[in-house]
This record gives structure tokens, sequence and C-alpha cells, in this order.
């Protein structure tokens, strides 16, 4: 999502303006067809899949990658001469290559794989945070963080007395940039903000933060996990010195994720974990490290997730991440006026540019209520605190349910939200 | 839409969840204890009273929950005034099989004050909800974690 742009005409795969044809990308994903809660003597209902802000839906493309690959090309990778290891250690790193043009990154260097989003954080700070911060230093968050972009620094905290700010957001679940702006001081050393909030929606002003922070030559790093997979994005356009992404928000498979960071950061970095692959030379006496980015994949990486990351960035990039934005934005336009046409329904994060998430509440009904009547209707939400307490407390809920939209939802699922919204207010009633 | 769900929102469950009894803090209480659901976000605090010998000579509850756990909450305040330590021991144990095992594989916790059981009963729904059973268990656990003279309770870490 670059920090600039709006949804883009709708273009299909083929570079033609064909409108995009979602009944045809329904089809691509199998799980979309099936019933859910069917039992002996009662038709199951529909799945309105509508938690993607979790974990997306697997294509068919995906799919069949990680087979083949298990079928024809499986084998260690990086250290066997054999014919299918090097097959394997193309395949893979093939990825890294497609990763870096997925980010626009500057080189494949650039790029490191990690398990999940959650150890890129980890990765960064007891890495670059502990050869890079020292006691009195700060890290600043944001008010909207996923808890996976705050306890690694509160980690880093307790083990090297560093400081940990927040800067603060707006009623409309938008970063208040003017506290923010004032929050730069020459303490602050690390600025690590997400792109797109899991709770909100709402896209923050990359660009500009990162502006920001270099002006006062302070380090950004920015959480892609959501924003990655609503639009495209450009790592050098907004200058992040780290960006980090999950494979399984984009349509790929769960145990892979992605750190970006600036070549010149990652060679200065000390190794993350130590075994092998990440290591030159071996001694009892001395090891010496390789260079970046396999000094920090110590171990077997996830080889096979790596295949299906691949072939999602394939599909994604097929259809358009411009199209496929233009699809989101269109769907969040919709949903978000036809539930506010519900009596007691608030939605929580209205920023001005949002991704397709919509976070609500109830009067008078608990949003675990909810989740479990709207699932009675196939319509799967995800309802809780969304790994983001401070976030909730600053909105004075205890939880919100949250319907987040992908790439294969439709205006008809958005309909069937909202009637079993309506459904789930007269029951409770 | 909904036609299933009535044996996990029963109309007493419904009635509780909107009207709960014995809400919020006492003036006097002697015990207390905090309860939380970290998955979706429940906090409630229990307070009892509890007299020289033992018996729960009164009950309140406050926080925020669903339908489920509200309910429960209030469902238990009512039933365990005036019961002894050892009889709500046996209640909680009782009712935590009622949520969570086959029938088969109840076990025994004493003298069951039956009439109580049959009140609890109408939360025996979530049996076929997994993922509800700590609504309606994390009133007991904090209950019994206030009995016990403990300050918190967590769904995540009180073996629920």
């Amino acid at each position: 999502m670059t920090d600039t742009a709006t949804a883009s005409p709708i273009s299909a795969a083929d570079g033609s303006n064909a409108p995009y044809d979602v009944a045809r990308v329904r089809e691509d994903f199998p799980i979309l067809t099936r019933l859910v809660h069917e039992r002996p003597g009662r038709p199951g209902k529909p799945l309105v899949y509508l938690d993607n802000a979790a974990s997306a839906q697997k294509p068919r493309a995906v799919i069949e990658a990680m087979t083949r690959f298990l079928e024809q090309d499986y084998a260690n990778v990086h250290r066997g001469v054999h014919f299918l290891s090097q097959r394997s250690t193309d395949l893979y790193e093939g990825t890294r290559d497609k990763v870096a043009r997925f980010l626009n990154a500057p080189a494949r260097e650039t790029i490191v794989f990690t398990r999940n989003a959650t150890e890129a954080f980890n990765l960064v700070a007891q890495t670059w945070g502990r050869a890079n911060l020292k006691a009195g230093d700060a890290v600043l968050i944001s008010e909207m963080e996923h808890h996976a972009n705050i306890v690694p620094w509160q980690l880093l905290r307790d083990q090297t007395g560093i400081q940990l700010k927040v800067a603060p957001i707006l009623d409309d679940g938008s970063l208040d940039m003017d506290a923010f702006a004032g929050l730069l001081t020459p303490e602050v050393k690390l600025v690590a903000v997400t792109h797109g909030s899991n709770v909100l929606g709402t896209i923050n002003p990359v660009k500009d933060i990162a502006r920001l922070a270099h002006a006062k030559g302070i380090t950004v790093l920015f959480d892609g996990s959501q924003a990655a997979v609503h639009g495209p994005v450009d790592v050098q356009a907004i200058d992040a010195d780290f960006y980090v992404m999950t494979g399984h928000k984009l349509y790929g498979p769960t145990g892979i994720g992605v750190l970006y960071g600036r070549k010149a950061l990652l060679d200065a970095m000390p190794p993350y974990q130590g075994g092998g692959d990440m290591i030159s030379t071996v001694s009892f006496a001395r090891t010496t490290y390789r260079e970046a980015p396999y000094r920090f994949e110590a171990g077997t990486p996830p080889i096979i997730e790596g295949i299906g990351l691949g072939a999602a960035i394939d599909y994604v990039t097929a259809l358009g991440m411009d199209a496929i934005q233009a699809h989101e934005q269109r769907l969040l336009a919709y949903a978000s006026e036809r539930l506010q046409e519900i009596e007691g329904l608030r939605i929580i994060g209205t920023a001005p540019r949002k991704a397709a998430i919509l976070s609500f509440t109830i009067d008078g009904i608990h949003p675990h209520d909810i989740g479990t009547l709207l699932d009675r209707g196939g319509v799967a939400v995800r309802v809780g605190r969304h790994c983001a307490e401070p976030l909730m407390d600053r909105f004075g809920v205890g939880a919100t349910a949250r319907a987040s939209f992908g790439l294969y939802n439709t205006e008809a699922e958005a309909d069937a939200l909202v009637e079993a919204v309506t459904a789930c207010k007269a029951f409770f009633g | 839409m909904f036609d299933d769900l009535r044996d996990l929102y029963q109309e007493v469950i419904l009635d509780h969840g909107k009207n709960p009894r014995n809400f919020g803090r006492p003036e006097a209480f002697n015990r207390t204890a905090r309860g939380d659901n970290p998955l979706c976000g429940d906090k409630i605090a229990v307070y009892l009273t509890l007299a020289d010998d033992g018996t729960i000579r009164d009950v309140h509850f406050d926080g925020r929950g669903c339908a489920i756990s509200q309910a429960s909450a209030s469902l238990m305040t009512d039933i365990l005034r005036g019961k002894s330590t050892a009889e709500a021991e046996a209640l909680f144990g009782a009712f935590h099989d009622m949520c969570t095992k086959d029938e088969d594989q109840w076990t025994d916790h004493g003298a069951v004050d039956e009439d109580a059981m049959d009140k609890l009963q109408v939360l025996s729904g979530v049996r076929e909800f997994p993922m509800r059973v700590k609504c309606a268990t994390l009133a007991w656990h904090t209950m019994r974690a206030a009995l016990h003279g403990e300050a918190t309770t967590s769904t995540e870490n009180a073996g629920f």
C-alpha cells in the first residue's frame, strides 16, 4: 500500500480493463464452497469467511505448489550436492526473489525469512536492538500496536533498561501525528509502528513517519502484517529501514514470515539464533558467521512453507495488488454503510484511510455472544481483544467483534453479515 | 437462524445475563478475587462474606462479560448464599464436571446440593461449545480463588 495511493482503477491480471471477477476468484479457493454446522437432517450454512485479518484461506495454486514440491522436488536446502537438494534450494531461494520484488526491495539479500511476523520483531529487538540501544534510549511505538510489536520491546527493556514510549491515536483511530512528531525526542532511536492496524483497519502515513524519524536520525520499522495483504507495498518509496510481513495472511501457509532490512543495517547486526546454515566456519575456539540474510536463518528453514509463500505471491501478483485493493475498498465502503444502519452498532476505527477491517460493538451484547451467534449463521468473525489489549482500553471496550475482508469476499457476504448481526440483536432483544 | 442456540442461551440465561443478581461491589466483604479471561476480555470480581464457621453469608460480583459468564456469575451468587465452604467446593467440582465432561466421567465430589445443580443445568449447553466453557466457569474459578485467599485467577493458567 503505497503511501499516497488511493484505490486505482480496477485492472485484470493481463493488464486489460476487465472488471475484477470475484466469482472467478472464489473458484480458486476450495474451502469457500464448504458448508459449516451440518448435522443429520439439517443442511449446513454456506461459509462466510470474514476472519481474514487473523488468517486468510489458501488458493489451490498454493496448495498444489506445496503438494507438487513434496511429491517431486523436496530435499533439504543449501547443503546437498545432489539433484533434489539443488532443485529445492533453487525453488526456496526463488521465493526470496519473489518477496523482494513484491516489496520492491532493492536486493534479495535484504529479505530474511522468519517463522512468522512475531519472530521478525523479536529478531530486530534481540539483534539490532541489543547492538544499538543502551539504557535510557527509547523505542517509540503507537497505541494501536499488536502485542507482537509491544512485548519484544518490553523484553528488551527488561534486559537493557531502554524506555518504551507510546504515540497516542485520535478518536477515529488515526495516529495523532502532532503528538507523534512531538515524541521524537533525542533519546528515541527506533520508531516501530504498524503500517495497518489489525483492529481499526487504519493505514498509517508511513512515508511521513519515516521522513519525520529520519530527519532526526531515527531508524524506522513498520509492521506490514495487515497492510501488505490489502494493497501494494514499496519499501523504498516509503523509506522503511525494517519492514515485517507474514505469509499466512497473504493467502500463503503458516510458519513463514519476512523481515526486510536495509542492507547496511542487516550487515552490521549480530546473529539471532545459533546453529547450522548461519555459519561460515566453526571450531570450538571460534565461529564465524555468514553474511545477511543467512546469518539470521539458523537451522533447516521453512522450506515447504517458502514454496507456498512463493506461490501465494505469484497468485496475488497475477490478480494485481491494485485490483485487490480496489475490490476490498469497495467492499469496505459497502459493508461500513450497511453496518452503520444497525441501531446500537458502533464501528471502532473510522480513519479516512483504512484497510477492509471492521471492528464493532453492539449496545448490550457482548462480542463473544455476537461471535457465537454469527458463527451459527455461517459467518466467521473474530471476537476478543485481537492481541491489542492497550487499544481496547483506549476505546473503553473489553473486546470487539471484527469482520475482516479479503480478496475473495463479496457484497452478498457483507449482506449476510448484516443479516446475521440483525438477527443477533433480535435474539438478545 | 439461531434455533439450535436456544440450548446454549436458555431464557434463564438471557434473563440473568441482562439483569444480573447481586451485581456490584458490596460495602462489606472479607474475601475477594479477580478473574480474567484474556481470550475474550472478560474480567470479573467476586466478593464473599464468610462467617467465622466458614459459611458463605453473602456473595456479590461485578465486572463485564458475555451473557454466559454474567448469567453464570449471577446464578452462582444466588446459589452459594448460606452454603458452607465444603458445599461450595463440592458444587464447584460438580458444576465443572457438568460443563466439561460426559456424564459417565463425572467424579464424586461428596454431598452436592441437587436443587442447586438443577438450577445450574441451564448452563450445561456450553458442553457443546468448547470455546464457551471458560465463560461459564470463570465466576466459579474466581469464587474458589477468593475462598483460597488468592487475589487473581486467569482462565489461561488455572487449569480451567
